[in-house]
């Protein structure tokens, strides 16, 4: 019996510091009273990043947190019960399966499109200019795995135009087909238009008329159980509104259809 | 040792000590507690999962006699010599140990990668490392290296230099005594360091993953497969995560042995 009052320091020593990571990324808002927790896809990073801000600017005492990741990963957490209040997915069929398992607290609704574009390393080393370029014998050419959702669509477009991609590399995320170009190590990769877009400099794009058969649709939603469904409800608002998509079509986005 | 008087510990210490293992085995736990027993066999006998499991112990193999092949040399200029700089040489080698395997697999990228230090070279060479098995290897070889070093340099400095001294004194020529007198006496050393190094590469991820690239029965080792498959498949995760479980718990009883004598 007496023993027990001393389990809780050792418990709390192992969680404190857990406590003190996951407060960092309220960017020191520390006036803020309620925290609004959005998982988004890895491709919105910076776009919700600028709509958090302007959702703070408009709400006091209310700080955004932002967990971006692969769409997939996301939805796996937030059937294993992690925190979220809205969930942003690359794709429709990974919204599906949160709907299907009962967690999405309203009826999804799609806010952007994005359509791939290849991507090459700075002056295009390998010389790439079409789609069908990318069969090229001893090329380098990196996509993602066929499990995520910009992989679905890397296959669905190669099985659209008839070529067969040789990828040396089937990457988990965009972000990761990125590297492997921008450090050189790859010819060309495969990722979405806005991708490209906040790469920089140390990348081209080169567009194809292939990718047009590949929408991209992105959903929104708040999630299911929230104890904070007003203000989900007013953040997939804000992403649907004009602000929101402002903002996302100076990313490279394209208008839901 | 048995005869020595008990000391007894404070009653306290169990319950910090009790919440430690709760949170090693826990986990362990939930995890066999989500293996899908009735396609066990099939999950783990998958093609691609035999095909990762087949990558992943040949590349971990290489990697182990590369380690012994580097290492051995390594551990005994690090006992057994004295040289300026030896502390400082001794820190930057063991790097790895505590270096995240991402940041390693950066630093070989910017290394063999073709824009790397000796991109070029190799290039010249026709040699690509970058999405290769060679990439696989080196990465795993790059991680595992300082467990090995560690564990045969502490058994170099236990076993101390008497016999070496004797060997020399007796006319031994330095590769005699090496090869006659030290490697014998610190075989089991040598054997847990590479046990050890073995288990470190069959779990190398970031390192590969950054460095190599992912793809089947190239670069996708056991660690990437698992990754690859958590979301769409998490039974086969889960039943492959099981195997490399499995995998570890044999190799930590290979190499304790060794230590428990120490």
């Amino acid at each position: 019996m007496n023993r027990s009052p001393l389990v809780l320091p050792a418990v709390l020593a192992l969680v404190l510091p857990l406590a003190a990571c996951g407060s960092d990324a309220n960017d020191g808002d520390s006036a803020a009273t309620t925290t609004l927790t959005v998982y988004a896809a890895s491709s919105l990073t910076a776009t919700f990043g600028e709509i958090a801000q302007e959702f703070e600017a408009a709400h006091d005492g209310v700080a955004v947190d932002l967990n971006f990741g692969g769409s997939s990963d996301l939805v796996t957490q937030i059937q294993e019960g992690a925190p979220a209040d809205v969930f942003a997915s690359a794709d429709t069929a990974t919204m599906d399966t949160l709907v299907g398992d009962d967690l999405a607290g309203a009826d999804p609704q799609d806010f952007a499109t994005n359509t791939l574009e290849i991507v090459v390393p700075a002056g295009n080393p390998a010389g790439i200019t079409s789609f069908q370029d990318l069969a090229e014998q001893g090329l380098n050419l990196v996509i993602c795995a066929p499990e995520v959702p910009c992989g679905a669509a890397a296959q669905a477009v190669a099985d659209d135009a008839g070529v067969t991609l040789s990828p040396v590399s089937e990457e988990q995320s965009v972000t990761d087909v990125l590297a492997k170009v921008t450090s050189g190590e790859a010819d060309a990769g495969l990722v979405y238009v806005t991708d490209v877009e906040a790469a920089g400099d140390d990348v081209e794009g080169i567009t194809f008329p292939e990718s047009a058969s590949v929408v991209n649709t992105y959903p929104i939603v708040p999630v299911q159980g929230t104890d904070e469904s007003d203000l989900a409800q007013e953040f997939v608002d804000l992403v649907l509104g004009s602000t929101g998509q402002r903002i996302l079509a100076d990313a490279g986005f394209g208008p839901a259809a | 040792m048995s005869h020595q008087r008990q000391v007894g510990v404070p009653r306290w210490i169990y319950a910090p000590a009790a919440v430690g293992v709760a949170l090693v085995l826990l986990p362990l736990a939930a995890m066999v507690s989500r293996v899908a027993w009735g396609d066990f066999l099939d999950l783990v006998t998958s093609e691609s999962a035999l095909t990762a499991l087949s990558l992943s112990l040949r590349t971990s193999a290489v990697s182990t006699v590369l380690c012994v092949l580097l290492g051995v040399p390594m551990a005994v200029v690090l006992a057994r010599t004295r040289f300026p700089g030896q502390g400082v040489v001794r820190s930057l080698v063991l790097l790895p140990l505590v270096l995240p395997p991402v940041v390693g697999g950066i630093a070989l990228l910017y290394t063999f990668g073709r824009r790397g230090l000796l991109g070029s070279e190799l290039d010249a060479l026709g040699i690509q490392v970058a999405f290769s098995t060679t990439a696989v290897v080196l990465a795993q070889t790059f991680v595992s290296l300082p467990f090995l070093v560690v564990s045969l340099e502490g058994a170099l400095r236990s076993a101390g230099q008497r016999y070496e001294v004797v060997a020399a004194s007796l006319g031994a020529a330095p590769t005699t005594v090496f090869r006659r007198v030290t490697l014998p006496l610190v075989l089991p050393g040598l054997v847990s360091g590479a046990v050890l190094a073995f288990a470190r590469a069959l779990g190398e991820f970031g390192a590969t993953i950054t460095f190599a690239g992912n793809l089947q029965g190239t670069t996708q080792t056991l660690p990437l497969y698992i990754y690859n498959l958590r979301v769409t498949d998490p039974d086969a995760a889960v039943a492959m995560s099981l195997v490399l479980v499995v995998v570890a718990v044999v190799v930590i009883g290979l190499a304790r042995p060794e230590r428990s004598t120490r």
